[in-house]
């Protein structure tokens, strides 16, 4: 029977197009958001010339922008490859350099940063164990924690920013630099690459992207879907507060509004980054890319001169945009 | 033909390897299941038969971990087990091809046939955080595959990109190289071309020679008079018939089914 059979489950020519077709979406999912970013900077090379675009400091600016921006996304893939999401990143990020700042001062460097990740790690917790157990979709569940979150971390210091003296911390994250390059974009390559290891190394990686797919197929094949999801939160939230951590570093301050305005950035980023919304694909790396186009973008804003309403409004719109385009690559992939 | 068992196992053809009975799983208001007692043995094909809607796959669901029962009991080679949930089912040899398959769609062939029972690398460390085995788990698959004689264009091909009858064969591809003891296949075939439904058949054959017990949902009477020992028949949730297939014609079979007949001794 072998000749038959191997005929017949060789591939007519249809099915062979089709998933010619389906090689060319993943390409062009996978590569969609790299060469935006080199649009983007082209463009504004071109237009921004005369307005310092193309400057080193210009430029070391934007990579420091987008360190923060691209660490709590390397965090957030995981949430949305599980088809859960984060809404409280960016107000765990602001607790996070609070907490930093507080106990830099009184017990140093480590301690300093092992409270703000344990701080963040634990919301995350919070926000997975509400999620799965008391079954409320995550979307609520972190929009109520980013309301708390933002009240406590307001709570903590009067709305006044609390300064860092301690040079070790703001040397190893924020301000120093390995040979020529900064701190903090080592620090971003580190979580980057530890993201994407997870993601595509680990069998906790594969298992995300499997709950986040189909749930009860998950649940079928004996997976720990509950186990899974909160994890997913879990890492998200401490990714974020990490990204806290590097703010209060750089800025040598803890306050109640670091990292705050940055969730829909981060969103944005990973989802250009080619990270489905509702579950099922991640990329660690396209989220990177993601985070320095947003980095761009907002530097470009402001580098044109608008006023701060004018670039919200603007910031709006180019998410808007820039995530429905990239949504309609991933529903034609 | 490739007809040296898929897998070496279990206990003497012919003896009981699992039994349920008194099985009841309600849905609100929908009674799925009402009392359904059945017995599996080692090396035997039995038909799981009934219209749309007879509690089929919800009685192939309450076996495999993803329903636990309202009422009944489950043995697996006589000890009563309570399967509440699809691990507990796969430590005990029980795989399931579901009506669904339960693949999923953006992991590639491999990772669907290891998925949950991943080889990791790099000893004790390597297990805790699971880091993959990728090379190892790669050459498994491909002599999985062969040995089934199950052939798929490229296995680092993601399943939604597969033809439907390859990710059927794909999930079958799994329940065959896993399942130690018992096989539960709900409607394995329903997406296959002629040939390929055909192989199944070969697969479940050899399943059987090798000393598996299997339980084969179908609407197609070629198939169960082809390859199934016994049959039971379901219909709104309870069993109204078990038969030697040996002993009816597919008309019978059919009569059974649409309630033209019942065996009231089956109850
Ligand atoms: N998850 C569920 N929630 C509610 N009702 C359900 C659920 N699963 C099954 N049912 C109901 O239970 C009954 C039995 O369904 P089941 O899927 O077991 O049928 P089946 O015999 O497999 O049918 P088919 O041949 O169409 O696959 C049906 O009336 C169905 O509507
Ligand atoms: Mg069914």
């Amino acid at each position: 029977m072998n000749r038959e059979l191997r005929a017949a489950v060789f591939l007519p020519s249809g099915a062979r197009a089709r998933i010619a077709g389906w090689k060319q979406g993943v390409e062009l999912r996978h590569y969609v958001v790299y060469a935006a970013a080199a649009l983007i900077f082209l463009l504004f090379v071109v237009f921004l010339r005369d307005d310092g675009f193309l400057t080193s400091s210009n430029l070391i600016n934007i990579g420091r922008q987008s360190a923060p921006i691209a660490v709590m996304a390397v965090g957030m893939s995981f949430a949305l490859a599980s088809s859960e999401i984060d809404l409280s990143v960016g107000s765990v990020a602001a607790l996070s350099s609070l907490v930093a700042a507080e106990v830099v001062g009184g017990h140093g460097f480590v301690a300093g940063t092992v409270a703000a990740l344990a701080v963040g790690a634990s919301i995350g917790l919070v926000n997975g164990f509400i999620t799965v157990k008391v079954r409320i979709p995550s979307f609520l569940v972190t929009l109520g924690m980013l309301g708390i979150v933002s009240g406590i971390a307001r709570n903590m210091n009067n709305l006044q920013s609390l300064p860092i003296r301690n040079d070790a911390f703001r040397e190893v994250f924020g301000s120093g630099s390995v040979g020529p390059v900064s701190s903090l974009l080592v620090w971003t390559a580190v979580v980057g690459l530890l993201g994407h290891l997870a993601l595509h190394q680990l069998r906790w990686g594969r298992h995300v992207l499997s709950v986040g797919s189909d749930r009860s197929a998950a649940k079928a094949l004996g997976i720990n879907i509950d186990r899974v999801r909160i994890s997913a939160l879990v890492v998200s939230a401490a990714a974020a507060s990490f990204a806290g951590v590097l703010l209060a570093s750089r800025l040598a301050i803890g306050r109640h509004d670091l990292g705050e305005n940055l969730l829909l950035t981060v969103i944005a980023a990973v989802v250009i980054g080619g990270t489905n919304l509702f579950g099922g694909r991640a990329s660690v790396a396209g989220a990177v890319a993601g985070s320095v186009v947003m980095a761009m973008l907002n530097n470009g804003l402001i580098l044109m001169g608008l006023r701060v309403s004018d670039q919200l409004i603007a910031r709006g719109v180019i998410i808007i945009l820039a995530v429905s385009l990239s949504m309609r690559e991933q529903k034609e992939s | 033909m490739n007809s040296e068992p898929a897998v070496t196992r279990s206990g003497q053809p012919g003896s009981v390897a699992l039994e349920i009975s008194g099985l009841c799983k309600s849905f609100r208001a929908v009674r799925a299941l009402d009392g359904v007692g059945m017995t599996l043995r080692y090396g035997r094909v039995t038909a799981l038969l009934g219209d749309n809607g007879a509690g089929k796959s919800t009685l192939v669901k309450c076996i495999s971990g993803v329903y636990v029962p309202d009422a009944g009991t489950v043995r697996v080679n006589g000890v009563e087990h309570a399967v509440s949930s699809p691990e507990d089912a796969r430590a005990l040899g029980i795989e399931t091809v579901h009506q669904t398959l339960a693949v999923i769609d953006p992991l590639d062939v491999v990772e669907n046939l290891f998925l949950n029972r991943e080889h990791t690398r790099g000893g004790r460390i390597g297990a805790w955080l699971g880091v993959l085995d990728k090379k190892r788990m790669r050459k498994e698959s491909e002599e999985i595959l062969s040995r089934l004689d199950i052939r798929i264009p490229s296995l680092r091909r993601p399943l939604d990109a597969l033809s439907g009858g390859q990710r059927q064969a794909v999930a079958i591809g799994r329940a065959v190289a896993w399942g130690q003891q018992i096989v539960l296949l709900d409607e394995p075939a329903a997406a296959l071309g002629v040939e390929q439904a055909a192989r199944v058949l070969e697969l479940i054959r050899s399943l059987r020679d090798s000393g598996v017990a299997v339980l084969l949902i179908t609407h197609n009477m070629d198939r169960v008079t082809a390859v199934c020992d016994r049959a039971i028949v379901l219909r709104q949730g309870r069993k109204t018939a078990e038969l030697d297939v040996g002993e009816v014609t597919k008309d019978d079979l059919v009569a059974y089914i649409t309630g033209a007949r019942t065996d009231e001794s089956a109850q």
